[in-house]
């Protein structure tokens, strides 16, 4: 546990990606197996304990601390598993007990053995192996770690292609011996899995000026749609939907699921659909992120597929098909599919670039992107290829806002104040509205930095309020209403587009702006 | 004349804690006619009293930081005192280079105000003494069950671990000018680094005074290098002020691992705050089990909580049957900077 132990406690205060990764490399590719594979699927979210629920904790720290200290210091820590880490007796012992005992035991424990099991790891381990042992234990281990982050550490530590790994990751269990030691050098595992994901292959961006000097005539349009791109792959018994990085996401849709009535693999946009109306962004997300889905959800918030191609069907692999053939396929295997979960995202009728930009400009639905062209003789290949598939997005959505506080960045910006949060007028009062972190050059950020000193209200910790004066150009993508945010909107991937150093803070935009913006 | 108490040799007021038999005050946060002082923490020995008692050591760290004039008058402690009829002395409270304990003796009781101190080994000064008492002052900075501070090697053998594994990017310690910072160099030579440790120049004057005090330091250099220099640097450390982090200062080093070496860093909330990516929990405070184990140990018959989390304090002399007092005295900060 100690090596493990130590190893989160870094990454939880760790935020460059670059650095999380050498972190995760130098783990594992020092941890012996079975930890080392115990400790990735504890940051892929593949190990799930039922016992070890948090009253069971509180009630094994209340036969040994007095509840009224428990109650201070808790407060004071703000997170249980952290309090009980930190106050349970004694400092621990010299002995290291291996990460793969604790998962096994945990494993294989009836309900009744594990609270004295707990409670002997608890005494045994120092504080921050039991904050390590109660995260493990109750899920979310929040050091900012996705899967797809973890496996691209493991593939780091060798010489396979990540995406050779996520096609055989879900086949596997932990603690994925043969799948190290591929990684290291030894022979490739046999699939055990019927339905892998397969690498996706996705678009990179363009405008009018670049398509201008591209023919029309070589390419198919369609529209992007505003949901998250998935892959349905079902081969046999096994069905599995995918998230493009290759996140088994099948428990959340058994709606989809059921319905994957076929053998092979495709790739669409995974929206909620009510009859032919497709749902705004905000109400997918209802759906994501969730272990299971309740019936009232699933009838409320209908999945769908709107389908964009077809990978392998009935065994036949399509991937090196031009364009044009896949979506004859694609059009014919959709004839087959339950039309309420299934559709082919309809290609769009165009011969020159003016006619695809008034079509861009005039999308029969809000919950569109922009669109999307793919070359008509393009195989379908993993990766971002630069050429053979391009995304037009719909022009961001532009609001004028004033800085209220200004956060010190870290790695490369350190000592620069150079994450800002804004917000626009409600009535006379500023409401913060969002973050920013990118959009501005290296010169800017300097002179943001000057300003951010010249112009501190307060300071709290890393964090300075302003004085409400300058303004900037907010571009962001899209708009979902927000419980969370007291604006009650949440802007999706906002950036500083413009530094308006000439704009009066009165002349911002106000809340209702951003209203009526809501799709 | 009743019975005496407590309250004749000690009562808390806004300026400090006052001697009414010996008319002084000890650690008083405004100036006073006559200060005895524990150490030369910023908020524990301020400028501008009338005359000052205090060790050598602390003398000459006010004068280090207020300048030769901090006081009208100043006396170093050696050996017991007779002020006014209270006979007062100087004990090791463990806590940073000069600091004291102060026991007062007067009408047939003894009270020992205790400063901020620690029972960590401390190179850079003596280790605290137990002095037998009646009335027992205490400060509680970190007085929750939830501080336990390791082993401060361990911690140092963490951030040594982390400059191998990030060689390129020059580890910034936060660490406060008079003891922390000193304390985290030594730990450093203590295991065995002993490259060059850059300092930043607020804290050069202070460490100067410890290498002239005999605790050696090492080769300390100024971290005043240019932007060029400050990007050639491979497994730096540099220690300066939590403060300089907000200042320009920073900009020179290219993508830095910012840390920061204080008992607060037990909390991660803490540390998050601070916006610290390597946290090591170094303090020069007694955690909570040191800190009632002093209380056991000394057995006095009543303690008093001058600072801190005193509410849990309390609960804990409740459940041992210990009489306490809180005195929440207003001035003394968590730590200083």
């Amino acid at each position: 546990m100690k090596a493990y132990a130590a190893l989160l406690e870094r990454l939880a205060f760790t935020p460059g990606r670059n650095a999380k990764l050498a972190l995760l490399q130098n783990y594992l590719t020092t941890a012996p197996d079975p930890d080392r594979g115990y400790a990735l699927a504890s940051l892929t979210g593949e190990l799930d304990f039922a016992g070890a629920k948090p009253a069971l904790l509180r009630a094994l720290v209340s036969e040994r601390v007095d509840s009224e200290l428990f109650t201070m210091s808790y407060h004071y820590v703000g997170d249980l598993a952290e309090t009980i880490a930190l106050i349970w007796p004694g400092q621990g012992e010299a002995r290291d007990v291996p990460l793969s005992e604790v998962v096994e035991r945990l494993n294989a424990a009836s309900k009744t053995e594990t609270p004295a099991m707990i409670a002997d790891w608890l005494d045994a381990l120092d504080p921050s192996e039991r904050l390590a042992l109660l995260k493990l234990m109750t899920g979310g281990m929040r050091v900012g770690v996705s899967a797809r982050l973890a496996l691209t550490a493991l593939a780091g530590t060798g010489d396979v292609p990540l995406d050779d790994i996520m096609e055989l990751w879900a086949g596997f269990k932990p603690p994925y011996e043969p799948l190290f030691a591929w990684i290291a050098g030894g022979p490739k595992p046999e699939p055990t899995i019927k339905a892998p994901f397969r690498p996706v292959m996705l678009s990179t961006p363009n405008d009018y000026e670049g398509l201008s000097a591209l023919d029309p005539a070589d390419f198919a349009a369609e529209w992007k749609w505003d949901g998250i791109r998935v892959q349905a792959a079902a081969h046999g018994y096994e069905r599995r939907l995918y998230s493009r990085t290759g996140e088994d996401i099948s428990a959340a849709f058994p709606d989809i699921v059921d319905r994957m009535e076929f053998s092979g693999a495709l790739d669409g946009e995974l929206i909620v659909r009510r009859a032919d109306e497709v749902a705004p962004f905000g109400d997918l997300q209802k759906r994501l992120n969730r272990k299971t889905a309740s019936k009232a959800l699933l009838s409320s918030h209908p999945a769908a597929l709107r389908l964009y191609d077809i990978l392998i069907w009935d065994d036949e692999d399509m991937r090196e098909l031009p364009f044009h053939e896949r979506r004859a396929r694609l059009e014919a295997a959709v004839t087959t599919l339950d039309p309420l979960r299934f559709d082919a995202s309809p290609l769009l009728d165009f011969d020159t670039w003016d006619a695809l930009a008034a079509h861009r400009a005039d999308p029969p639905a809000a919950v569109i992107e922009g669109v999307m062209l793919k070359r008509l003789d393009s195989a379908y290949v993993a990766g971002r290829p630069r050429g053979p598939w391009f995304k037009w997005k719909r022009d961001p959505m532009i609001v004028d806002a004033v800085l209220l506080y200004a956060q010190r960045g870290h790695g490369k910006r350190s000592g620069f104040y150079s994450d800002f949060t804004f917000g626009v007028w409600d009535d006379d009062r500023l409401v913060p509205v969002g973050k920013a972190y990118s959009g501005f050059t290296d010169e800017e950020l300097k002179r943001l930095d000057k300003f951010v000193r010249q112009n501190t209200v307060e300071r709290f910790g890393p964090v300075r309020s302003l004085s409400p004066e300058l303004v900037v150009e907010v571009a962001f993508e899209g708009l979902n209403r927000s419980k969370r945010h007291k604006s009650g909107v949440a802007m999706r991937f906002p950036r500083i587009s413009r530094i308006r150093w000439d704009k009066p803070a009165k002349e911002a935009d106000h809340l209702t702006t951003l209203e009526a913006m809501l799709p | 004349m009743g019975e005496p108490a407590f309250e004749d040799i000690l009562i808390p007021r806004p300026e400090g804690l006052y001697c009414p038999v010996g008319d002084f005050y000890v650690d008083p946060v405004r100036p006073v006619a006559k200060a005895l002082i524990t150490h030369g923490h910023a908020d524990h020995a301020r400028s501008g009293h009338g005359a000052v008692l205090a060790s050598q050591q602390t003398l000459d760290i006010m004068a280090i930081r207020y300048g030769e004039d901090f006081a009208k008058s100043r006396q170093a402690v050696d050996g017991p005192v007779e002020v006014n009829g209270v006979t007062v002395s100087f004990h090791p409270a463990g806590h940073v280079l000069g600091s004291c304990q102060i026991r007062l003796e007067a009408k047939g009781m003894v009270a020992v105000v205790s400063g901020d101190y620690s029972r960590v080994a401390n190179p850079a000064c003596a280790p605290f003494e137990p002095v037998p008492c009646d009335l027992f002052i205490t400060e509680a900075t970190f007085a929750l069950p939830v501080f336990k501070h390791p082993d401060p090697a361990d911690e140092i053998a963490k951030l040594l671990a982390s400059v191998r594994a990030f060689p390129e990017r020059p580890h910034l310690i936060g660490a406060y000018a008079l003891g922390k910072a000193q304390r985290v160099i030594m730990l450093l030579r203590e295991a065995g680094y002993d490259a060059p440790i850059y300092v930043h120049g607020a804290l050069q004057r202070l460490s100067d005074y410890h290498i002239q005090q005999g605790v050696p330091l090492g080769d300390l250099r100024p971290a005043t290098m240019d932007k060029a220099e400050a990007r050639a640097l491979r497994e730096a450390i540099v220690i300066s002020p939590p403060s300089a982090f907000a200042s320009p200062w920073v900009q020179r080093f290219a993508d830095p691992v910012i840390g920061f070496a204080s008992g607060w860093m037990q909390i991660r909330a803490r540390a998050r705050q601070r916006g610290v990516e390597l946290p090591l929990i170094i303090s020069d405070h007694v955690d909570w089990p040191d800190l009632t184990a002093t209380i056991q140990e000394i057995d006095p018959g009543e303690f008093w909580i001058t600072h801190g989390r005193d509410d849990a304090l309390m609960r804990w002399a409740e459940l041992n049957q210990r009489r306490a007092r809180p005195l929440h005295l207003v001035g003394y900060e968590e730590e200083p900077e």
